[in-house]
């Protein structure tokens, strides 16, 4: 499958290559974080998946939103999970009691999935290209989607984190 | 001539009259955040908001008259119609040929928010609805404001209560002033949330708080019809816009078929507001709230806005229901209304609660008006909303006044009133004048609207109708008559003659020397340690005797003495809507040829308005309702005295006795099996199955699926050991009431018990099967 | 570049994802699982962006990311608040909701 997916042609090779090691490196984490027995090597493996979908989406010139996803996820939420690790487990270490009894139950449904999305998209788009000369989107024009059409939704946004918030205090509170 | 009013400006007043609600609401506002710092508990803002709210009602009113009166009065001047008003959009439609002019209502609308290419408006849409109901209900409210300044004095929830009926009317002039019908939504659905926190407002009591939940999750049913009706008219037309709408649903090109889903889509929803059969039980059961609360829903605000809806959509309505092909079609609209006149009004012969009697008659009347809007009678079924307003807020305060001062926080007409009429001459006074409005007697407010729907049912050529009505007329004197007999006749009882129900109680705590002000237990809620302080007014409703209070200082009477008449902050309202109730119907007196409320109000036919045939009023016409009415006041008073007096009677216990009243009498006391029909049957017949189904399919299919995937017997023997025994005996051990778990959610227990993988795997595969499915279907 | 590459590392993330959500016991394991899931419809959203020469999909990827920032939030003070009462976070042990 590799082979189509990197059905690399004359044009654009260098970008073709950052994406499939960036790619394995993400797919790679990405099953550290499903398998791993440590929570924390879960939680490092995350970052990797993360810092390597920003990497990605600078490929796709989206680079505004590849700092967010920087500071928003790699930064803070990351942050959030490994406090939540050590708050709810001090042991750093191997752990066997992270699997469901069923675990194997997911591997069919994912790869049924998988099966299903694959065939869909490679039937769906066959080799339809990304515009070469993809340029990056300017933060404004961002900001005058996000402020403009968008304003609804950012304004839902809002009060969703105010909310979440509240929420979080309210629900970690010691009383 | 009229070339001020070609000028940019309607008149401050009118292009300003969105403030009205802006009031209230920035009121709720303060209340809510200030509310409880400041000397009177934030009820101050409250009443000043209702009263600078009804000072620029009446400038509204005031120049909408002045208005209508400079366009009626210059015949021929269609240059009036085409004024340029403010900030309006540009609509400038033609007068009709020929008839009177259509006053153009001041409109103005600004861009509230916009999504994806929609723009969402808010704005005013002013003409003579919307300022008849803006008059209306600040006026109503202002009073009952004062009102409720000394009826919840000491509640625990003083300030809340100011805030949710500030915010209440603030949802209600919204909705009347709507431009469009988003904002009419968003009013509508303010004034449910609001009604929600007013009628479980004691919620400590669990009667109370059943009703909230009844009315709320009632009116929710028909709400559904709104959202729908909405959007059928938005998908059809491709606008929000009333006045738009009102064009296209009058143009001839317009598809019959489309008016008449969205006419019934909204119709539900009018009926879960309005209270119309068969959505009307959650009225009654809203009188748990306190009365102000439901003078003011029931009167002017809450009760009306269906009414209202029907009326400012009329175009929809009229056409969608083709109620203009005379007679020969027995329309939604007025069988409704008509079935829900004669179903109310024979449920308030048999209530004991006073208020119940009023809110049955309520939801009557309401039935007229609704039957006045199906068969065409626009006008009268307008003039009804006005004059029910006054009349019924003012029979709810006097049965508030009752109750506050004469019984002990009582409703109950037959355990603890009776003999009221000397005692509380201001009470009973305006209660006898309101009564003879509401039964529509000659020369009271009612006779002038009520009279008006039932002589344009006959005239419009629904005679069906005509009957009705008449029938309605008999058994709303009838009835009323009744509970005045009972209140303010005979001889005092229970509460009224000054007996106490807990007496030996409140020796005990006496003797402890406990101070439970504000305690809210209902059983044990007797704050009469401190007779300086007021209790918690808590609960007024349904028999609950408890939190009797010491009006201790400024009532002037002993705690457990015979009440006199109330103190002024009640009084006072009660005074002025009983001159109302008297006077307000003269604005449109057909039998004097005042039609000024017709002049003002009535939007005169054109590209936006169905042209309204008007009965011409004959004494002869309205002769079989008066005698029907005092056939009723003298049938049912002389029942009344036999059956209640004190003289001993063969009527007495005739129920009782004959088994074809019995069961008549038995039919009514359960409401006609209503409750229970929804209760028992329709949700267990809808709810039941369901849950049962859903308990099946996760036993038998979904677990099925998982153990046949896992494979082997002993597999299945280890999960039924598992999940049956040790799941089912478990739960039955844990909860001790596994009995009782049979019931719904016991059915839907099984689904929820928290193998959150399980399900997730079940989830997405179930997903991606589906999406196979999809994909091989498309192929 | 295809884009297909983009789609279909979406989609190989997106069921490692589910994966996860399926055989993970810990809770804050899921909670992990999730944001690969959402990750992985951003890739699309960003893709599909590039793609058509529009705005609307980095919008939408910026909300999820918000989105997802609170979801976490509240997850792990859902979490914080469960194994403070019950010494665990173990998903099948909160099997409580028997009625």
């Amino acid at each position: 499958m590799s082979a189509v997916i990197l059905a690399a042609d004359d044009i654009q090779v260098a970008q073709n290559i950052g994406f499939g090691i960036i790619a394995a490196i993400m797919v790679i984490g990405a099953l550290k974080v499903v398998t791993s027995k440590n929570v924390v090597h879960a939680a490092l493996s995350l970052v990797l998946v993360l810092s390597g979908a920003a990497a990605q989406y600078i490929l796709l010139g989206a680079e505004f939103v590849a700092v967010s996803q920087i500071l928003v996820y790699v930064g803070a939420v990351m942050v959030l999970f490994l406090f939540g690790v050590m708050l709810t487990r001090a042991k750093l270490g191997k752990e066997t009691d992270l699997d469901q009894p069923k675990a194997w139950l997911g591997v069919p449904v994912a790869l049924l999935m998988l099966g299903v999305l694959a065939w869909v998209l490679i039937d769906g788009f066959q080799d339809e290209r990304l515009p070469a000369d993809a340029t990056s989107k300017a933060a404004v024009e961002i900001s005058d989607s996000v402020l403009g059409p968008a304003l609804v939704p950012f304004l839902a946004l809002t009060f969703v984190l105010v909310a979440a918030v509240i929420g979080g205090i309210v629900l970690a509170r010691k009383d | 001539m009229l070339a001020h009013e070609t000028a940019a400006s309607a008149g401050w007043f009118l292009d300003n009259a969105f403030l009205i609600p802006v009031i209230p609401a920035v009121a709720f506002a303060v209340i809510i955040l200030f509310g409880k710092r400041l000397p009177m508990k934030g009820s101050e803002v409250g009443i000043v908001s209702m009263v600078g709210a009804l000072v620029l009602a009446v400038g509204t009113t005031y120049q909408w008259i002045q208005r209508v009166d400079a366009v009626h009065g210059g015949e021929g001047e269609h240059a009036v119609a085409r004024g340029v008003y403010g900030f309006a959009r540009g609509l400038l439609p033609q007068a009709a040929e020929g008839g009177e002019p259509y006053v153009e209502p001041v409109i103005r609308s600004w861009v509230w928010w916009q999504s994806g290419g929609l723009e969402f408006g808010l704005g005013q849409h002013i003409d003579g609805l919307a300022v008849m109901l803006l008059l209306l209900v600040t006026f109503i409210s202002t009073l009952v404001q004062i009102f409720s300044l000394e009826y919840v004095r000491g509640d625990r929830r003083y300030t809340h209560f100011f805030a949710s009926l500030t915010l209440f009317s603030a949802g209600m002039l919204a909705m009347v002033l709507a431009e469009n019908t988003v904002q009419l939504i968003l009013g509508w659905e303010i004034m449910g949330l609001c009604s929600f926190l007013l009628i479980g407002h004691w919620w400590e009591e669990q009667a109370n708080s059943r009703a909230a939940l009844k009315a709320f999750f009632t009116v929710r049913v028909g709400d559904m019809g709104l959202l729908v009706g909405v959007a059928i008219l938005f998908g059809a037309f491709g606008t929000f816009s009333i006045q738009e709408t009102s064009r296209i649903a009058m143009d001839p090109a317009t598809s019959q078929t489309v008016l008449l889903w969205a006419a019934i889509a909204l119709f539900i929803a009018c009926i879960g507001k309005s209270g119309q059969f068969p959505l009307h039980t959650w009225l009654p059961d809203a009188m748990a709230g306190p009365t102000p609360v439901s003078s003011l829903l029931h009167s002017s605000t809450m009760v009306v806005a269906g009414v209202f809806l029907v009326a400012r959509l009329y175009p929809v309505f009229y056409n969608g229901f083709d109620i203009a092909q005379n007679g020969n079609s027995l329309n939604f609209i007025a069988v409704i209304g008509g079935i829900t006149i004669v179903i109310a009004a024979g449920l308030a012969f048999v209530q004991n609660d006073i208020k119940k009697v009023l809110a049955y008659s309520t939801v009557s009347q309401l039935g007229y008006m609704m039957m006045g809007l199906g068969v065409g009678a626009w006008t009268p079924a307008v003039f009804h909303i006005f004059t029910h307003a006054f009349f019924k807020c003012a029979l709810f305060l006097c049965a508030g006044s009752i109750s506050h001062t004469a019984s002990h926080h009582s409703f109950d007409m037959k355990k603890d009133m009776g003999g009221l009429l000397k005692r509380m001459p201001i009470t009973s006074g305006v209660w006898m004048v309101s009564t003879l409005a509401l039964c529509g007697v000659p020369f009271f407010s009612g006779f002038f609207s009520k009279d008006e729907i039932i002589d344009n049912a006959e005239h419009n050529g629904y005679p069906i109708f005509f009957v009705i009505g008449l029938i309605g007329a008999f058994m709303t004197t009838a009835y009323m008559t009744r509970a005045t007999y009972l209140t303010f006749f005979g001889s005092p009882r229970g509460a009224a003659a000054g007996e106490h129900h807990h007496d030996e109680a409140h020796a005990e705590e006496h003797e402890l020397g406990l101070a439970t002000v504000g305690h809210d237990a209902p059983a044990d809620a007797h704050a009469h340690a401190d007779h300086t302080a007021h209790a918690a007014h808590g609960h007024d409703a349904h028999g609950a005797h408890d939190a009797h209070d010491a009006h201790g200082a400024h009532h002037a009477k002993p705690a457990f003495g015979i009440a006199g008449e109330s103190p002024i902050l009640i009084a006072a309202p009660i005074a002025i809507l009983g001159v109302l109730a008297v006077v307000s119907g003269y604005i449109n007196a057909a039998p004097f040829h005042i039609e000024k409320f017709l002049e003002w109000v009535e939007p005169r036919a054109s590209e936006f308005a169905p042209a309204i045939d008007h009965a011409t009023f004959a004494w002869s016409k309205a002769m079989p309702s008066i005698v029907l009415v005092v056939l009723g006041f003298v049938v049912s008073l002389a029942i009344s005295r036999s059956v209640f007096g004190d003289a001993p009677s063969k009527l007495k216990g005739l129920t009782e006795r004959n088994a074809v009243l019995g069961a008549g009498h038995r039919f009514l006391v359960n409401k006609y099996y209503l409750d229970a029909l929804y209760e028992n049957v329709v949700v267990k017949a809808v709810a039941y199955p369901i849950a049962q189904a859903a308990y099946w399919v996760n036993q038998r299919v979904l677990d099925g699926v998982v153990n046949a995937a896992g494979a082997g017997g002993r597999r299945t023997g280890e999960w039924l050991y598992k999940y049956v025994d040790q799941g089912a005996i478990d739960g039955l051990a844990v909860n001790g009431s596994g009995k009782a778990a049979r019931g719904t959610g016991g059915a839907l227990r099984p689904l929820q018990s928290g193998k959150v993988n399980q399900y997730g795997a079940l989830l997405f595969g179930a997903a991606a099967v589906g999406a196979l499915v999809l994909v091989i279907a498309n192929i | 570049m295809l884009v297909n590459n983009f789609l279909l590392l979406g989609a190989v993330l997106f069921c490692i994802g589910v994966y996860g959500v399926i055989a993970r016991k810990n809770a804050v394991m899921v909670l992990m699982s999730i944001e690969l899931i959402l990750n992985s419809v951003n890739l699309n959203f960003i893709a599909f962006s590039t793609l058509h020469g529009n705005i609307d999909g980095n919008t939408l990827a910026l909300f999820i990311i918000g989105v997802a920032a609170a979801e976490v939030g509240v997850g792990l003070a859902m979490v914080l608040l469960i194994f403070r009462n019950r010494k665990s976070i173990a998903l099948d042990e909160l099997s409580e909701m028997k009625g």
